[in-house]
Formats: structure tokens, C-alpha cells, sequence
């Protein structure tokens, strides 16, 4: 085997839940992290609608303050949170997170960008993963993130915007991977 | 700080959603082209685990002993350039010697074996490497096309040290027929990357009297040689 590029990619399969699922991740706040608990949660649908029982999603964000947990961002992050978590689909392909709110965290040329939470798809079907950003409808700073608003589509760019659900702090994503209402997916 | 963004593969170096011959891509593959994304810190930071439990020996769990082929696998995890990636999470899963997963979904008639559950999980060392000691994987059929049969694999999900790095594969074994016909591992355009996902025999990791060593490097993606922003 030769070692002069990347690994490639494979697909999780159908049966990734025996070496993957690891329940207690998907609560992000399980040791105490500062900030506003909120959940997200959703489905994951394929090109006909039909929700995906066979997905893992994955998220990575930033700690109430902005901060990650991560020696890149250099910044003390909060002791209590580590910005990661898994979560499988059930059999109506959804899936939910308990976590906080994200502060902002900086972007190119240290212009902040609005709160977002970074989410990975992986599935059968899926030789690759998928990624996107989860956004917060409500968020004022949604306006001047660099990346929302570079998408010129605005139905493509409602697709990153999470709503939030009546009373409980819980926000709703769904992520559609083909056809009507498609989620848009970054490249990077 | 200097902060450098991980470089885009080469074409042909991964697979395309859009994969024909493997039916499930059909209605899971985006229809559109992917948005360019500028990397930020949100990209070029990424979990770590401290705190994980190891558990690198497949083949004897509480009591009794996995039935097949003992086989080690291990390697190192680097980036594209070859430094090492330390302290980062591997785990594998995997069916056992008959072809069979222990999942419920899994319903290919062939026998489950009470002392093998397929899950391994590592981290790796100062050197990036890791190291486990399992059985050979069967070959097993899937509905994909008539009479289709998966190549003997291990599934890997590997992190290195950004949210840009992760990366979920599969390792083949070399020399095995079904490779040329499997639709997944042809799913790699270039066969010189294809080629990586196939571990190497190497007497030298085999231990004598006992198990047989293959040796599987994972690369993941390394950095541009190019700072995207200078020290702050």
C-alpha cells in the first residue's frame, strides 16, 4: 500500500450501530458545561421522503463563550463542555442532541461568524459523509455570517436554519439529502 | 497562531456520492453541487478523547475464545506527509468468521459465533499507532445485484485532529477475487487510492505460533502549504 495521499473514504454500511453507537453522546451537557441547554432534533430523509433509519449524525461546536475545546482555537474553553456528539437514527429516522447554545465563534480575518453547530451525516449509501452547519432561526447575527450570507439562494440557505419549537428549548433540522427541499451541503 | 486550512484530495482520490453500481447511493446522494466553504476555526478544530477505555483484543471476550482465523491488524495513522497523529480515537467494527454481524438487521444465514461481538476501539499512541488482534472477517452475500458478494472487510472510523480529517473507511485484505467485482470499493475512481484501502501481509507483525499480521496505514487529509491567516 502506498502512503503518498489520503485514505479513501468507504461507507458506514447498514451496520455501523454495533462499532458506532454510543448513546451517553448525545448529551453534550452530561458534565456541567456554563450556557443555555437546548436540544436539536430532527430527521434525516432520502430523495423520496422517506425518513433514513441507517444514518449516525455528528456534531462539533463551540462552547457558550465561542471557544473550542481544541488547542487551534488557543482560547481557554469551558472546562465542562467538550463540543462533541453522536447520535444514531431510530427507526423513524430521527435523532436528537442535548447541548448548548454555541457562542460566536471568530472567522476569516477575525470577523465573527453567527452561532452554528458543525454536523456530519453518515449513512448507508453515503460513500462519504455529508457536512452542513445547523444555524438558529432566531439568531440576530444570522444576517452578517460570512457563510449564510455568501449562499445566494434563499431557499438553500433556509435549509442551515434550525426553528425553534414552541416553549422547550428544542430546535428542529431536518436534513433532506436529495430532491425537494434538499439540504445545502458544504464542500471545504 | 498560524493557522493552515487542510488541503482538497486530488480527483479521483474519493469516491462520488453518485455511485450507480452501489443502489443505495440512488436516492442518498445529493442532487446539487456542494457549497465551497471557506475553513475557519469551526473546521480546523476538532474532538478529542482522553478519556476513552481501549479494547484491542477481539478474540477473547469474558470467557471463551472468537472462533476463526486470528489475524492482527495494526498501523499507523499520519498525515498526508507523514507525520504522525497521536492520542486520536480508531474504532472498527466488523462480522465474524461465517460473515455475520452481530446486528439485528443482519439476517444472512450463517451463524453467529457467542464469543465474538466485532467491536474494537483504540487510541493511538506518540507514534500514531495502533494495534488489535481479531479474527479474519468473512466474505458475506448483499442484495445489491443478484448473487453480490462483499469482499472480507473491516469498517474504520479514524478523527485526526480536526473536524476536516474525519473519516470512516473500510480495509480489505490483499489478493482477494471479489474486490475487482464489489461495487463499494470501486466506487474510488483512481486505483492508486483505491489501492490504500487494501491492508498488506507482513510476516514481521505476524507472532508465531498464533496469528497472522496485516498492516493497515490510515492517511488522512494533511494541511495546505499556505497559512489562511497569520499569528494573531
Amino acid at each position: 500500500m502506498s502512503s503518498d495521499g489520503a485514505t479513501p473514504s468507504q461507507t458506514v454500511g447498514p451496520f455501523f450501530r454495533l462499532g458506532l453507537d454510543r448513546p451517553e453522546w448525545s448529551d453534550l451537557t452530561r458534565d456541567g458545561p456554563r450556557g443555555d441547554k437546548i436540544a436539536i432534533e430532527g430527521r434525516v430523509l432520502d430523495g423520496d421522503g422517506a425518513p433514513v433509519d441507517d444514518a449516525v449524525r455528528e456534531i462539533w461546536q463551540a462552547d457558550a463563550d465561542g471557544r473550542y475545546d481544541h488547542p487551534e482555537d488557543g482560547r481557554p474553553a469551558d472546562p465542562g463542555f467538550h463540543g462533541f456528539g453522536r447520535a444514531m437514527s431510530d427507526e423513524g429516522g430521527r435523532y436528537r442532541f442535548v447541548t448548548v447554545r454555541p457562542g460566536r465563534v471568530p472567522g476569516r480575518g477575525g470577523a465573527l461568524q453567527a452561532p452554528h453547530v458543525n454536523l456530519t451525516v453518515f449513512a448507508r449509501g453515503l460513500l462519504k459523509q455529508l457536512v452542513t452547519r445547523i444555524y438558529f432561526a432566531d439568531e440576530p447575527s444570522n444576517d452578517r455570517d460570512p457563510v449564510l450570507s455568501g449562499i445566494a439562494d434563499p431557499a438553500a440557505r433556509r435549509t442551515l436554519l434550525a426553528l425553534r419549537q414552541d416553549a422547550a428549548a428544542a430546535y428542529r433540522f431536518d436534513v433532506v439529502l436529495q430532491g425537494k427541499g434538499e439540504t445545502a451541503f458544504f464542500d471545504f | 497562531m498560524s493557522r493552515e486550512a487542510y488541503a482538497h484530495p486530488p480527483p479521483g482520490a474519493q469516491p462520488p456520492y453518485l455511485h450507480r453500481e452501489y443502489g443505495s447511493t440512488l436516492k442518498r446522494a445529493p442532487s446539487r453541487a456542494l457549497l465551497p466553504l471557506e475553513q475557519t476555526l469551526s473546521e480546523i478544530t476538532g474532538p478529542r478523547f482522553r478519556a476513552e477505555s481501549e479494547l484491542v483484543d477481539l478474540t477473547r471476550p469474558a470467557k471463551g475464545e472468537a472462533l476463526g482465523q486470528r489475524i492482527i491488524v495494526a498501523g499507523k495513522l499520519i498525515e498526508e506527509g507523514g507525520r504522525p497523529v497521536r492520542s486520536t480515537l480508531v474504532e472498527l467494527w466488523q462480522c465474524n468468521a461465517a460473515g455475520r454481524y452481530l446486528h439485528g438487521k443482519d439476517q444472512h444465514d450463517a451463524p453467529l459465533d457467542p464469543n465474538f461481538t466485532g467491536v474494537g476501539r483504540a487510541i493511538t499512541n506518540d507514534q500514531g499507532e495502533y494495534r488489535f488482534l481479531t479474527i479474519l472477517p468473512g466474505a458475506y452475500p448483499w442484495r445489491n445485484t443478484y448473487n453480490a458478494w462483499r469482499p472480507a472487510h473491516i469498517h474504520f472510523s479514524v478523527f485526526g485532529p480536526a473536524f476536516a480529517t474525519r473519516l470512516v473507511t473500510q480495509m480489505y485484505f490483499p489478493g482477494d477475487p471479489l474486490l475487482a467485482l464489489d461495487p463499494i470499493y470501486n466506487s474510488v475512481p483512481d486505483e492508486a487510492a483505491r489501492r490504500r484501502l487494501v491492508s498488506a501481509y507482513d510476516p514481521a507483525l505476524s507472532q508465531a505460533e498464533y496469528a497472522l499480521g496485516y498492516r493497515f496505514d490510515v492517511v488522512l487529509r494533511g494541511r495546505e502549504s499556505t497559512p489562511f491567516e497569520g499569528r494573531r
